[in-house]
């Protein structure tokens, strides 16, 4: 199976991703913003990063890159994509996902190991996880504040849309400790910290987050099925 | 030539963290009278001509497609701008 790994100028998050995906199982293919082209593959990571356009809002200006184009239609059509810290902001502002990521409520750039509860196993994303299971990854964000209206928050949780939720503190202020959201069919997931830095022994704080990777192959194979 | 200004502001309900480090070192240096700070974007737009119905729909447009993320932002004005432009150039 074949996972794209969008790279946009700022982007440092991409090789991680792509081994990421390598390590899971997968095939990673290097996408470029600039190239209206998905080269066919069967899912899209936009890693994390700081794209160009961030002067204006976070992702504001990556949501009009090309390459863009092709992944709101390939997800708008059930193409798995996770979005991972600015490439959650990516599909904030492109409107894949709800809501809106802001600085974080403290001002202060945050770098830590995480815990995390995974609060939906019914993602393309989430699939390799229990339900409720506690996983610990990396984050690292200036601008890691979820916001939505009280509206749009009641039916992301009534929805069972909440993918992930803080655990330990909340380390930027998002709202009822949200961390990671789903669109409403599941596939296209966006979330704060970084699981493709808890893929490898002795690199980040364990291998939690290579069931994000591992989920997403086994959606695909079920799909082939 | 004509200039666009066009001010966005983050929702009230919002917290702006910007805002609430500069109230905070306000009094810091002896401005004591004020409560509460907002911080917003200010954009200058340019055009060849002059600003018509058209240029102005335009720049609406753009405000409310770009400019802001309606979730996090309201955009307050947008106008021509009269000569008070800070940036204005000769």
């Amino acid at each position: 199976m074949k996972v794209g790994v969008v790279t946009f100028p700022g982007s440092l998050d991409d090789g991680d991703a792509r081994r990421a995906v390598t390590l899971a199982g997968g095939e990673a293919v290097a996408l470029w913003h600039a190239d209206a082209d998905l080269r066919g593959v069967d899912a899209v990571v936009l890693p994390g990063g700081f794209s160009y356009g961030d002067y204006l809002r976070c992702g504001a200006i990556a949501r009009f890159a090309p390459v863009m184009t092709e992944v709101v239609r390939a997800a708008e059509g059930g193409m798995p994509v996770l979005g991972i810290c600015n490439g959650f902001q990516v599909l904030c502002e492109s409107h894949l996902l709800p809501g809106a990521l802001v600085r974080n409520d403290h001002q202060k750039f945050v770098c830590k190991d995480q815990r995390l509860r995974v609060e939906q196993t019914g993602t393309a994303w989430t699939s390799s996880f229990t339900a409720g299971q506690e996983i610990t990854v990396p984050l690292k964000n200036g601008e890691g504040g979820f916001v939505a209206d009280t509206a749009t928050l009641d039916r992301l949780e009534g929805e069972g849309r909440v993918v992930f939720r803080y655990l330990d503190g909340n380390p930027n202020g998002s709202l009822r400790d949200i961390a990671g959201i789903s669109n409403d069919r599941g596939n296209v997931v966006g979330l704060m910290p970084h699981p493709e830095h808890a893929v490898e022994e002795l690199f980040g704080p364990g291998l939690d987050g290579l069931g994000l990777f591992t989920s997403v192959l086994s959606a695909g194979l079920e799909a082939i099925a | 030539m004509g200039r666009v200004v066009i001010d966005v502001m983050p929702k009230p309900e919002i917290l702006d963290p910007q805002g609430k480090a500069v109230v905070g070192a306000l009094p810091r240096l002896g401005f004591d009278l004020f409560t509460s700070v907002r911080q917003g974007k200010r954009f200058e737009l340019e055009v060849a001509g002059d600003v018509t119905p058209e240029v102005l729909e335009q720049a609406r447009k753009a405000a409310e497609t770009l400019l802001s993320n309606p979730v996090i932002e309201d955009v307050v004005s947008v106008r021509e701008a009269t000569g008070d432009t800070a940036g204005a150039q000769a």
